[in-house]
């Protein structure tokens, strides 16, 4: 008798069998001449410079900061959908267990979407863009010339 | 079956955990975590904790190590003359090792205080294969309802706090 987890770790055992497999087969069956330019990092055509490790937008950590509080909240919800609409409880207390863990839900909810609404308001969620540099052109002749001149060769 | 499970999957922690101790690489440490969250999930699944295991895969595997991730990418600094192949080291006042030394093994010292107090059976009664979520889920309920509500008011304390301290205030950037 495997358990349920026993199933997952087959799962698992038998993803990593299979291209493991796959990979040990590509190896003995694909041509095998390495050079230079081939093993380099493909980087969309450009050499690759640098260390890949670069700084990151302090934009991400605190999306992934509220990520991971969330994620906490769903943790919550598994065990409560389990129970919620189990009908030997609900007909041991005439209906009542139905509407009081869903009410008890909605407030737990309710607080964290408070928190979803203070990070909002204040804006933590707001990409901050790099300005538009927008070219400035100090030009000798006034703009309407060059509408007069649009104008006249434009529709052609 | 179950006894090769256990120690194969004991190895994997302890093993991920010896390389994270011994790496030079911050990069290969967070992943080599990764690993070892794995394998006590696993011990955690194989000790009738099904929850507890999920649940460390899916807030330490899924959550913490990628804050992690991040942690290590936004405090790097920006040496660029360097080439690729250099390591990520940690570089630390010597105050702050003596301090780290002496905490550790503080840890260490509570948490084997702990293990040999604690009263071990090696056998007697099996784990029974029922899953303990419908019995956490009706807990969660009824007699423990105001912990989990206050679990909820303290989620709600640490997303504003979190949300506002990790906000750049530096006005040079």
């Amino acid at each position: 008798m495997i358990s349920d987890f026993g199933y997952i770790l087959l799962f698992i055992i038998s993803g990593l069998v299979l291209l493991g497999v796959m990979l040990l087969v590509a190896k003995f069956l694909r041509p095998d001449n390495p050079n230079e330019e081939k093993l380099s990092t493909y980087e969309s055509g450009e050499d690759p410079m640098g260390n890949a490790q670069i700084q990151f937008n302090i934009r991400f950590y605190i999306v992934a900061l509220i990520f991971v509080l969330f994620e906490v909240e769903l943790l919550f919800l598994f065990p409560w959908a389990v129970v919620f609409g189990n009908e030997e409880l609900i007909a041991q207390t005439n209906g009542a267990w139905g509407w009081f863990a869903m009410a008890e839900m909605t407030v737990f909810i309710g607080i964290l979407i408070l928190g979803l609404a203070y990070a909002w308001a204040k804006g933590y969620l707001d990409w901050v863009r790099p300005k538009q540099q927008i070219p400035e052109i100090k030009s000798p002749v006034p703009a309407d010339m060059y509408k007069q001149v649009n104008d006249r060769y434009g529709s052609k | 079956m179950e006894v090769a499970a256990f120690y194969g999957f004991s190895a994997l922690a302890i093993l991920a955990a010896l390389f994270i101790l011994f790496s030079k690489n911050l990069i290969y440490g967070a992943f080599a975590l990764l690993l070892a969250f794995l394998g006590i999930a696993a011990l955690f699944v194989l000790a009738g904790a099904d929850f507890l295991g999920v649940a460390q895969i899916m807030i330490y595997v899924g959550g913490i190590l990628v804050l992690l991730m991040f942690g290590i990418m936004l405090t790097q600094r920006a040496i660029q003359q360097e080439g690729p192949s250099r390591h990520n080291r940690v570089e630390v006042p010597i105050t702050r090792k003596v301090w780290g030394f002496v905490i550790g093994i503080g840890i260490v010292g509570v948490l084997a205080k702990i293990i040999f107090s604690a009263n071990f059976r090696m056998s007697g009664d099996a784990v029974s294969r029922k899953s303990t979520i419908k019995t956490i889920g009706v807990e969660l309920m009824t007699s423990h309802l105001l912990p989990f509500e206050i679990a909820a008011i303290l989620l709600l304390v640490a997303l504003i706090g979190a949300a506002y301290l990790a906000l750049n205030r530096n006005p040079a950037q």
